[in-house]
This record gives C-alpha cells, sequence and structure tokens, in this order.
C-alpha cells in the first residue's frame, strides 16, 4: 500500500522528529510511504481565525498534491479533522454563496481518503500491536478535535496498551482542553495559560514520566506550560513511542 | 463588580485577566461547573433515546424559526382569545416603556419578579428604578446578585461565583435595605441561608399586587406560558399578584403543546441534571377568580429577526437557555461569567450577544474569540446548536466585515478595527503556503538562525511566551531530510 504523508506545516518546521516517527513506523509495518515535497498547510489556522476565503486556495492546493493518493496519513488530530471535517463545509458554503460545485467537487476526493495516524493503524491497516518497545510511564492526553470531531475513541490508548515496556496512566479530566486552540492561545493567553496550567497539573498527578498526545501542537502548548512550570514531565508525540523499538533503545 | 449593568464591558481578554487571577472566584466556579456536569452527563446517559431527542428539539425549533411569522401570529390570537394581551417590543428601550406604562397605570411602585433573561437582557429593573418603581428579584440566586449589587454570571445559577460565606455577608448586610432584615447569628448553612430568604421574601409575596415573569416557552396553539424552575418562588409570582407582565423573546415560540414533551424532558436533565422539573407551571390568559385578573404578554425581538436572517446564526436562536454548555466550558470555568459582558455567558453568550448587538462594540468584536474551538458545548447542546461553526463565522464577519441585517435592513460592515496586523500575516503565511519554495526558504532561515532566537516573543506574542516556552527550531526542516534521505526509502537514515 502506498500513502502520501501529511505531516503539517507546523511538525514539518518544528517537529521533524514525529515526521522521521511515523516514516519508521509505517516502513516497518510494510506501508510504502511517499511525502508530496509541494505539500504546504491545511489552512486550518487561517479558517479558525475567521479568515475562511483564504484558506480556500489553501484547500484547493491540499487537494491538487494529495488527490492522487490512494490514502493520506496525518499525525495531527486538528488539521486531520480541518480536511475531513471542514473541507466538506467550505465546499457548502462555495455553493450556498451561488459560487457553484466547483470547489465541493475538487476537495471531495480528499476527504474520505484523509487519516490520522492512529486511525489508519488501526482501522486500515488493523493492528493495534505495532511492535513498539518503550520502557516508560505514559499518560495520554485525547486533544479536542482528536477526541470530539474525529471520534478517534480508545485507538490510541489501546495502540499504547500493546506497547511492551509502557506503563498506561489515567489523566484525570483527560477530555478537557489544554488551552491551545491556534489564535486563541495568543488571543485569550490568560485562559488559555490557566488551561494549560491545569491540564500539567493533572498530568503531573499521575506521577507519569511522559505526556502524549497525538497532536503536536497541543503539546507544544502543553510542553511550553511545562518547562515554565519546572516540571520533570516530557511531552512526547504517539508517533515517536510507537515507532520505537527495543532494539535501538538497547543499542 | 457594581451597577448591574453590562454597559460598556472591556473587551473579553481583558475582562477575563481579573477573574483568571481570582483564586476564590476560580474555585468557586470550578467546584460548580464540575459537579453539574459529572451529574449531567448521568442524568442524559440514563436516557436510551437521548440523541432522538436531540434532533428533535433542533427539528421542532428549526421549523418553528422558518414559520415564525405565522406562529406569532397564531399566538396573539391564542392569547387575546384567552383574555390576555399581547403587546410587540421591537428593542429594549420599546419594551421597558411598554412595562413601565403598565405598571403605572395599575398605580403600583412595587412589582415582584420571576427570574427572566429577556427583562435583564433589556435593563428592565433598572428602567422601572428610573420611573420610581421597585422590582424584587425572588428567585434565590437572583436575590443574591440584586442584594450584592452584582451582576448574574450564569444563566441559571446567576449567583454562581459566591460560595456560601460571601451569600451569608450579602444577606446580612443589605436584606434590612430591602425590607426583612436577616436573623441575627445568621450562619452559612444552606439551610438557614434558604431560611432567611424564604421570610425576606413571603412579605413581598403577599403584598405585591404586580408580578412581572419571562417564559421559557410559548405554545402557539393555546396562547399558554410555560415556567420550569426549581424553587417555587416563580409560581408565587405567577398567581399571587393581580397584574401579571410577563416579558418573553419571541424566539421562544412551539407551535403545540406536544412538542414540549421533548423540551420537558432535554431541559431539567442538560441543566439541573435533573430528571424532572421541580415545578413546571403554565398560564393561559386570565381566569376568573383565580390568579391574575389582567395579563400582558409583552414579545421583544431587540435583534432576534436580524439574526434570524443569518442562515449559519440563526441556530443560536434555537437555545432553551439551559446552561449545560456553560458548565461544560473550559473558558467559562476560568473567565467567570461577566467577562461575557451580557445577560448570557459562556459558549451561548458568545454566539448570541454578538448576533443581538452588533459586532461593532468592543466587547461584541471579542466573543467570537473567547473559545478554544473544543467542541465540548456542541457536544452536550441539547438542540445541536453548532457552537463553534458560529463562532468561526462570527470571527468572519470581525475580521473581513460583510453583509449582515440591523434592524430589519441589510448593511455592509467593515472589518473591525485592531486587526489589520492580524491580516497582513494571514495573508503572508496564505502566500507562503501557496509557494512551497518560499516556505522552504523560511524554514532554512529558520533553521539557520536557531541559535539566535529568543525564547520570548515581541508584540502580540509576549503573552504567550510568558506562561509557555517557545519550542526550539530543529537543525534540519522534515523536507529537507526527506530529500536528503532520497524520499526516505531507508528510513533508519
Ligand atoms: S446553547 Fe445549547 S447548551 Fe447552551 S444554553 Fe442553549 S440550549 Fe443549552
Amino acid at each position: 500500500m502506498r500513502v502520501a504523508l501529511f505531516l503539517t506545516c507546523v511538525n514539518d518546521t518544528l517537529y521533524p522528529d514525529t515526521g522521521r516517527a511515523v516514516v519508521k513506523l509505517l516502513t516497518r509495518l510494510g506501508v510504502d510511504v511517499d511525502f508530496p515535497m509541494a505539500q504546504t498547510c491545511c489552512g486550518q489556522a487561517h479558517y479558525n481565525t475567521g479568515y475562511r476565503h483564504q484558506a480556500e486556495p489553501m484547500a484547493r492546493h491540499f487537494s491538487d498534491v494529495f488527490g492522487g493518493y490512494e490514502a493520506i496519513v496525518t499525525p495531527s488530530g486538528s488539521c486531520g479533522a480541518m480536511v475531513r471535517e471542514l473541507y466538506p463545509r467550505m465546499g457548502e458554503r462555495a455553493r450556498a454563496e451561488g459560487r457553484g460545485d466547483t470547489l465541493a467537487a475538487t476537495l471531495a476526493p480528499v476527504v474520505p481518503k484523509t487519516y490520522e495516524l492512529t486511525e489508519f493503524l488501526v482501522d486500515v491497516l488493523g493492528v493495534t500491536d505495532v511492535g513498539a518497545y518503550y520502557p516508560h510511564t505514559v499518560t495520554y492526553h485525547p486533544t479536542c478535535h482528536g477526541l470530539r470531531s474525529l471520534g478517534l475513541g480508545d485507538r490510541p490508548r489501546r495502540l499504547l496498551q500493546s506497547v511492551k515496556g509502557l506503563e498506561l496512566k489515567e489523566l484525570p479530566g483527560a477530555d478537557e482542553c489544554c488551552g491551545f486552540g491556534g489564535t486563541f492561545a495568543v488571543k485569550n493567553s490568560d485562559v488559555s495559560a490557566a488551561m494549560g496550567a491545569d491540564k500539567v497539573r493533572n498530568a503531573e498527578s499521575t506521577g507519569a514520566d511522559v505526556l502524549c498526545a497525538a497532536d503536536n501542537s497541543c503539546l507544544m502548548h502543553i510542553g511550553g506550560t511545562m518547562t515554565r512550570l519546572r516540571t520533570d514531565m516530557r511531552p512526547v508525540h504517539i508517533a515517536e513511542i510507537l515507532a520505537s523499538t527495543e532494539e535501538e533503545t538497547h543499542a | 463588580m457594581s451597577g448591574g449593568t453590562f454597559v460598556g464591558m472591556p473587551s473579553f481578554p481583558k475582562a477575563a485577566h481579573e477573574a483568571v487571577h481570582n483564586q476564590t472566584l476560580r474555585g468557586n466556579l470550578r467546584h460548580a461547573t464540575h459537579t453539574i456536569r459529572a451529574k449531567r452527563a448521568n442524568a442524559v446517559a440514563e436516557v436510551s433515546d437521548w440523541a432522538e431527542l436531540r434532533e428533535a428539539g433542533k427539528q421542532i425549533k428549526d421549523h418553528t424559526l422558518r414559520h415564525l411569522d405565522r406562529y406569532l401570529v397564531q399566538l396573539e390570537e391564542s392569547v387575546t382569545a384567552a383574555g390576555g394581551t399581547v403587546h410587540w417590543a421591537a428593542d429594549a428601550d420599546e419594551a421597558n416603556r411598554i412595562v413601565t406604562y403598565l405598571v403605572k397605570a395599575t398605580g403600583e411602585s412595587e412589582v415582584v419578579k420571576v427570574k427572566s433573561m429577556a427583562t435583564q437582557e433589556i435593563g428592565l429593573n433598572e428602567a422601572l428604578e428610573a420611573e420610581g418603581i421597585n422590582a424584587y428579584e425572588t428567585d434565590l440566586a437572583e436575590l443574591i446578585v440584586q442584594l450584592g449589587k452584582d451582576r448574574p454570571s450564569h444563566i441559571l445559577v446567576p449567583a454562581i461565583h459566591r460560595n456560601r460565606g460571601e451569600i451569608r455577608d450579602i444577606f446580612a448586610r443589605e436584606m434590612s435595605e430591602w425590607g426583612r432584615p436577616a436573623p441575627e447569628g445568621l450562619t452559612d448553612t444552606p439551610a438557614e441561608l434558604a431560611e432567611a430568604a424564604r421570610v425576606h421574601l413571603r412579605e413581598k409575596f403577599l403584598r405585591a399586587k404586580v408580578g412581572v415573569s419571562g417564559a421559557n416557552f410559548m405554545v402557539a396553539e393555546t396562547g399558554t406560558l410555560v415556567v420550569v424552575e426549581s424553587e417555587g418562588n416563580g409560581r408565587m409570582c405567577l398567581t399571587l399578584p393581580e397584574t401579571l407582565i410577563s416579558v418573553v423573546g419571541i424566539e421562544k415560540i412551539v407551535p403545540t403543546w406536544q412538542d414540549l414533551e421533548v423540551f420537558l424532558q432535554t431541559l431539567p436533565r442538560s441543566s439541573t441534571a435533573e430528571r424532572m422539573n421541580p415545578y413546571t407551571s403554565t398560564w393561559t390568559g386570565t381566569t376568573d377568580e383565580d390568579g391574575p385578573q389582567t395579563f400582558h404578554l409583552v414579545l421583544i425581538d431587540n435583534g432576534r429577526t436580524d439574526t434570524l436572517a443569518d442562515e449559519v446564526g440563526r441556530q443560536a436562536l434555537r437555545c432553551i437557555r439551559c446552561s449545560a454548555c456553560l458548565n461544560v466550558c473550559p473558558v467559562y470555568e476560568r473567565a467567570g461569567g461577566h467577562a461575557y459582558g451580557s445577560v448570557y455567558p459562556g459558549p451561548i453568550g458568545a454566539i448570541l450577544s454578538p448576533q443581538l448587538r452588533g459586532t461593532q462594540s468592543e466587547i461584541d468584536a471579542s466573543l467570537p474569540y473567547a473559545s478554544s474551538l473544543c467542541g465540548a458545548c456542541y457536544d452536550v447542546c441539547p438542540v445541536a446548536i453548532d457552537i463553534p461553526e458560529v463562532l468561526v463565522h462570527l470571527r468572519e464577519r470581525v475580521v473581513e466585515g460583510g453583509v449582515v441585517t440591523r434592524d430589519g435592513a441589510k448593511v455592509v460592515l467593515k472589518p473591525a478595527k485592531g486587526h489589520a496586523a492580524e491580516r497582513a500575516a494571514m495573508r503572508a503565511a496564505r502566500w507562503a503556503f501557496g509557494h512551497p519554495g518560499a516556505l522552504r526558504t523560511g524554514q532554512r532561515f529558520a533553521s539557520r538562525t536557531r541559535r539566535f532566537h529568543p525564547r520570548t516573543l515581541p508584540g502580540p506574542g509576549k503573552a504567550w511566551s510568558e506562561t509557555r516556552a517557545l519550542p526550539a527550531v530543529p537543525a534540519e526542516p522534515f523536507r529537507d531530510w526527506w530529500q536528503r534521505t532520497h524520499g526516505g526509502k531507508d528510513a533508519s537514515k
């Protein structure tokens, strides 16, 4: 199976390790991964801040780049939700505004083929044990778009539970937002920081060494808060946990 | 926190700043919202057809809103036939003028009130006071707010931001100013506080000749109004006075009695996590020698038909004011209700107020951003209002302007002030994202200069980086690594 990796602009620029982990993991599972070099950004920040018309060419570009692939895999719940939930809406609104079906038709092919990483592993590849080894205590933060827009459910937790050496701790208040919310973090900095601090305190109360999530944007916010609050916990993307193996840990 | 009105509020972030750092307030809100949140989830889980009820509620409301003109006329006819009088008010001033006139016509100078959001929305108490009429709130929480010279901060529990100790102090200090004083040595036990309120209020109920109420629903086919409440004080206001004036928003209508079946199930479970309301009162016009002998219904528009004209935003008018969205909202929990600058706080307030009032003021332009778009509000809403969708829709109105309906006429809005820098940044980012080469140049530049990057940001990003450290820029963006490793075919390198 040949899939396209939609890494997202944030991961490409700031978290290349996550990208390398996804490539390593999928390759190990026998998937042929391609990274279309023309990819940029899904347009989520523009759309959610109110610049909907500016997000449209970005969505069209996304479809041009990814339309030809069998499946599109992304290690980001919120960017996955952008494509799956909001691209159809962009098409509908263009129609409602009398601009015809062109946008809807352009965007339609990528919508059902876009999978968030854990969804792809569990639903498409049908695996929960990816042969990973990670000797740490981990707590999992589900992230809002993964939880509510994509409905990832217990997929990430099933994957984590199958990781050798990993001890999973329940996170109190797991389904509460960490306070990132893109531009919300800047526009409502006080509230955002308070939400982040509560998330970190809840995570600390589990005694885990690692807080894991399937979205680096949330992890950036949570990790940044951890640094400022001087906790010993580390934020780690789930792809990096699932990509780890016993051999390399002992090497 | 005095004055009782929301006029001239600062923007949401400024108003929230104080609340976020007020530990007592944060504690009160956290405790109250988390308790009710868990109870609501249980109460909802008990109902096997919750999803169907939610869909039915949504459909009934949508249908009614689509044919609002027809149902309002039907309502007026039924109310009139039952012996009531209907008055139409286009805005707050008109509504206040009508109610003041009606009260004055009775020759009375005081009224008892059952908790009503509509009268708070229009500032009725202040308008009556200006004409020498005292309005006494009789809902326990409203009483606390009124005695504390405070503003409501929650739809259902207006005094949610107060704890028992604060309430005791307010009663001890203020009750004597308004009527029967609080008993000596009042403690902060709930039973003593409730008893103090009961005795204080009874005196008012027995004296009042005029009652003012709102309504949760109005049934078009029979002209019946419905109030659901927990304390029974509302029922006293509805039955004891000689004249009853009900002030209700035009969107509160349902076509038939049967439609109530849905909402009388979803409302209590969503709001107080109860299976049924302790008190559900219905009244239809007047009946000889029983209850009020004069009944007036004041129907207020106050921005509602303008909201109805907006295809995406109109879903806010489905709201049945259950307050479930407030109780799950992480932003409401930290910012408190006052920061929203209206009687409608929380997620519903963030989408309703900027539609009812327009997005021109500082507070109204900031409300669509008072959310991280986490979606918890949409999940719990018993009439399935897609609050995140409306928030993004209103954000677009704020930053890009566009055509909206105000006072029944289409007007073209200019983008709100203060977004020019953001708009330029968004355009630049959009351009870079349309040109992968430029994006890559930018990434490489960031990587090469990474040692010089500050860990705190200047300008608008400053607040962010004060509380959260920025991630370090990696030595090599992913796309460069990918190319270097020849398409990543050998991923171990
Ligand atoms: S928006 Fe929905 S959840 Fe919020 S108060 Fe209204 S009906 Fe309840």
